[in-house]
């Protein structure tokens, strides 16, 4: 064990917390909130996030998985390579015009709740890449929930954006995916 | 330098197509020959069947703009021949080059020939090469140049509703949708 000394050990043991629980009406042997809080906790401390890495941002999300920054930290240590279990998209990298519509497709097979966060320069705005063949931002074709500017961004700044993302799922309301307001903003790209 | 190998060439282009070379060229060490544009296939054929030349590799084929900047500057008339030759170098044409092998000599060759920038148009390799079809492909998708008989002329890099040649100068370079590049915050 090194130079860890029994002290040190059970110190770390008392850095680590549980979540706070949401507010609500609490006596003995009972706990009363809205069911909205509870899911909201739930769904934001086990995200599922779906790389859709190209390029070099790609390679700063793999240190923010890695046992260093450690995404999993966060609860969303699960990656899903399919976009049908996947809660989260995170875009990172230079998207070309051509794959516009397989970015699109990945989106529209996601099941809702869904969210989006756009990793870099490139995703957020086509970057350094102001030409003919790349796509000038991902939000043109399929909406975005938060951006991470950065050429590449530091993991750091990856694991602020997600937890801006955990904040939007903590704080949605339920009723959120069925309202006129998001669907309209659903037909302004083109979907469904 | 022109070596044996390059002077033999040289010697097999002239022998059969004297009238089609325009000129002849060391382009760092690389034997360049620019030759007239009707016959090119019926040339890349020759070489490729002589015994004593068999360029069998077709190593790329692409395309090279030069604009037209002045009128003065321009001749079509000549097969661009004054042009060539001249010092001011081409304006107003789509060069299409072809780089040729032989793999067991290890001999290469480039072949030049000019087509005017409004039509660009020239025969398909395919029938000598197989390799020339995604190659002819390429050039079509950015330079707008259409190879007769290509058995599938059609955009293989950029997306299919592309409307432009993106490659070609009169068409710029950044994305024209951007609308965080404002002129005042580039001092223009």
């Amino acid at each position: 064990m090194g130079g860890l000394s029994m002290e040190d050990i059970t110190t770390t043991r008392r850095n680590i917390s549980i979540g706070e629980k949401p507010d609500g009406i609490e006596g003995t042997g009972f706990f009363a909130t809205s069911l909205e809080k509870v899911v909201g906790m739930a769904r934001k401390n086990s995200i599922w996030p779906l790389p859709f890495a190209t390029s070099c941002c790609g390679i700063e999300f793999m240190a923010t998985m890695g046992a260093h920054y450690d995404l999993g930290r966060f609860g969303a240590e699960r990656l899903s390579f399919s976009p049908r279990q996947a809660d989260l998209l995170m875009v990172m990298g230079t998207i070309a015009k051509k794959m516009g519509p397989v970015l699109r497709q990945v989106y529209e097979q996601m099941a809702e709740p869904r969210w989006v966060l756009s990793v870099g320069a490139c995703a957020s705005s086509g970057g350094i890449f102001d030409t003919y063949s790349v796509l000038q931002g991902i939000d043109r074709i399929i909406p975005v929930d938060v951006y991470v500017p950065g050429c590449p961004p530091r993991p750091e700044q990856i694991i602020d954006g997600v937890i801006k993302i955990q904040r939007l799922v903590e704080t949605e309301s339920l009723r959120r995916r069925d309202s006129p307001e998001y669907k309209a903003m659903l037909n302004k790209y083109g979907i469904e | 330098m022109a070596d044996s190998q390059d002077e033999k060439v040289v010697n097999i282009l002239k022998e059969k197509f004297e009238d089609q070379v325009l000129l002849v060229e060391q382009l760092y060490d690389f034997l360049t020959v620019t030759l007239k544009k009707d016959r090119i296939i019926e040339i890349i054929e020759h070489l490729y069947e002589n015994p004593e030349t068999k360029y069998q590799f077709l190593t790329t084929l692409f395309a090279v703009h030069y604009p037209h900047t002045d009128e003065s500057r321009r001749t079509i008339t000549g097969q661009a021949s004054d042009i060539v030759v001249s010092n001011e170098g081409p304006a107003g044409f789509i060069a299409i080059v072809y780089q040729l092998h032989n793999m067991v000599s290890n001999h290469r060759v480039r072949l030049k020939i000019y087509l005017p920038e409004e039509n660009p148009q020239v025969p398909t390799l395919t029938n000598v090469f197989a390799a020339a079809n995604w190659m002819e492909r390429e050039t079509y998708d950015f330079y707008g140049v259409t190879f007769d008989g290509h058995p599938n002329l059609k955009r293989i890099l950029n997306v299919e509703d592309m409307i432009i040649f993106p490659m070609r100068k009169e068409y710029p370079l950044e994305d024209q949708t951007r609308e965080d590049k404002q002129d005042e915050m580039f001092g223009r």
